[in-house]
């Protein structure tokens, strides 16, 4: 078993508020679904758009992230999987791939001791 | 807010909160429940009481529940098949909406009454905390219904709820045999708990037309579940409603006991009786004969009754003699006495308030001395008769009761006085508990 993130992308900003609740039904039976196969290390959370960059040696602060909403990172998922092939299998089942969004699959790095 | 709406959802939200928090958090869905209930208290004078305020503050609750969860998600473990959905921001709210939607929460009430109806609580115990997490009753409120002192409901209720919390889940009432093996439990609880409302000794009138109300309430959620509606179920709640339904001439305002020949019966609530009546039709049904189903019918032949003078005593007296077999117990026989003295005069009244068998165990009940001085009195053998109430007097629970012995002692002195009409002492069917310190 190894561990992969799930990176979300591409929210759809103009849904109505029914839609939205829609929505969230969708992700919470999936998640849910997830969750129940054993496949969740930590399900994670939605992410607000906004925030802020921080930036360089100068440790330069702004407004952000302003990329366009499409890439705009909407949350995150740990999730862990028999190897990259089952984990993208399982990303398949997300919502917003519906709605025209993007699941980044991830798999962590493991980093080794000192020699 | 009217008592009735706030006793009735506290307990519905109270319940709810528990199966998402988990019976190890009781404390916490109980501050969540008197949150919103303190929500209300602020906003719906200003704002005036919603249409809906069962709607509300369920809302309100849920509201305040998920900032507690959020709070908390990092500190603590919830219900241990959701934890996990109520960590994540994805699935919290989701979560919570499911489970607090209408028929999710529809079993709530019943599974929390059973989980209080644990073997590993004493029954006192059991009624508190039904009384405490179920009807919003405050441990000031508990002693004030049980003559007890606040230490003691306190300490009561702290061992409950440990024991509680220690069951790690809700009792599940889906499987029908384990329903079953703790359905009397749950009867029991509620009859005593009513039992304190009728036969009680607390002078705090609406407390005990609450308790009657709670126990009514409650049974008739028991009754809702297919499991629950058996004929004992029945008998139980047809106890409750002919017993209830006349609480109101029982009592005077200030409180005090009115011996049944005094009562006003137009104060009889003859809608309650009506239903009693069709309970008892509901209980009929079957081969269960218990003590309830005796009780309800001696309930039945006195809201039966227009007037004391039309009260079929030797019935009584009858059923009086089956339920010394299902329920032997000084204070039935006592009981059964004061029926029978009835038709058979006082002479076999004293003959049969001695022959009580474990009488020794109603030396400390008021109404016993009570039956024997009124024998007595209309013998005419009135310095026994006010010795013996006096002696009622010196073991009477309360001033009330007291100075309602007092009385009697006056009017015995009074030109006139002894051979009047019988009184009957409709005596509680339980010895009272032994209050503690």
């Amino acid at each position: 078993m190894s561990e992969f993130l799930f990176l979300y992308r591409g929210r759809d900003e103009a849904a109505t508020s029914e839609q939205m609740e829609n929505t969230m039904r969708r992700w919470a039976a999936w998640m849910k679904e997830l969750s129940e196969a054993g496949h969740v290390i930590t399900l994670g959370h939605p992410l607000q758009n906004s925030g802020a960059v921080v930036r360089g040696q100068d440790r330069l602060v702004i407004d952000g992230p302003f990329a366009e909403a499409k890439d705009v990172i909407a949350g995150y998922t740990l999730i862990k999987a028999k190897d990259l092939a089952e984990a993208n299998e399982l990303a398949k089942g997300c919502p917003i791939l519906d709605v025209g969004g993007t699941v980044e699959v991830r798999p962590v790095m493991e980093m080794p001791a000192r020699a | 807010m009217n008592d009735n709406l706030f006793r009735q959802e506290s307990g519905r939200i109270a319940a709810a909160l528990i199966r998402i928090f988990g019976v190890h958090n009781l404390d916490l869905a109980q501050d969540v429940t008197q949150d919103a209930f303190f929500r209300a208290l602020e906003v719906w004078p200003s704002r005036g009481v919603p249409e809906n305020p069962a709607a509300w503050l369920m809302l309100t609750a849920k509201h305040r529940a998920l900032q507690v969860l959020r709070r908390e998600r990092t500190a603590r473990n919830f219900a241990p098949e959701i934890g996990r959905l109520l960590e994540s921001e994805w699935t919290l709210a989701p979560t919570v909406d499911d489970m607090l939607d209408p028929d999710a929460i529809k079993d709530d009430e019943l599974r929390v009454m059973f989980s209080c109806c644990d073997r590993k609580i004493r029954i006192d115990g059991q009624v508190a905390l039904i009384l405490n997490i179920l009807c919003g009753f405050a441990v000031d409120e508990i002693a004030a219904a049980f003559f007890d002192s606040h230490s003691a409901v306190e300490k009561r209720l702290t061992r409950a709820k440990k024991v509680l919390a220690g069951s790690h889940r809700l009792f599940d009432v889906t499987y029908e045999d384990e329903f079953v093996q703790r359905v009397s439990a749950v009867q029991r609880a509620l009859y005593l708990l009513f039992n304190e409302g009728y036969h009680g000794t607390s002078t705090a009138l609406s407390v005990r037309f609450e308790l009657c109300n709670e126990a009514l309430r409650l049974v008739g959620i028991l009754i809702d579940h297919p499991y629950g509606r058996t004929p004992i179920t029945y008998a139980l709640g047809a106890v409750i409603c002919l017993h209830g339904a006349r609480l109101p001439a029982r009592l005077s305002p200030s409180g005090e006991f009115i011996q049944l020949a005094d009562q006003d019966r137009s104060l009889w609530n003859s809608a309650l009786i009506t239903k009693g009546a069709r309970w008892l039709e509901l209980a009929a049904s079957g081969d269960d004969l218990s003590d309830y189903h005796v009780e309800a019918m001696i309930a039945m032949m006195h809201a039966s009754a227009a007037r004391i003078e039309d009260t079929n005593w030797q019935a009584i007296v009858e059923h009086y003699d089956l339920l010394l077999v299902l329920r032997p117990s000084p204070v039935v026989a006592l009981n059964r006495a004061i029926a029978l003295a009835q038709f058979e005069g006082p002479e076999r009244g004293l003959a049969e308030l001695d022959a009580i068998p474990n009488k020794s165990r109603l030396l400390n009940y008021p109404f016993y001395f009570a039956a024997l001085a009124d024998c007595n009195a209309q013998l005419g053998r009135l310095v026994e008769a006010t010795d013996l109430l006096v002696q009622a007097s010196t073991v009477a629970r309360t001033e009330t009761e007291r100075r309602f012995f007092g009385k009697r002692i006056a009017d015995l002195g009074a030109p006139g006085a002894g051979g009047s009409a019988p009184q009957v002492w409709e005596a509680g069917s339980e010895l009272p508990w032994t209050r503690g310190s």
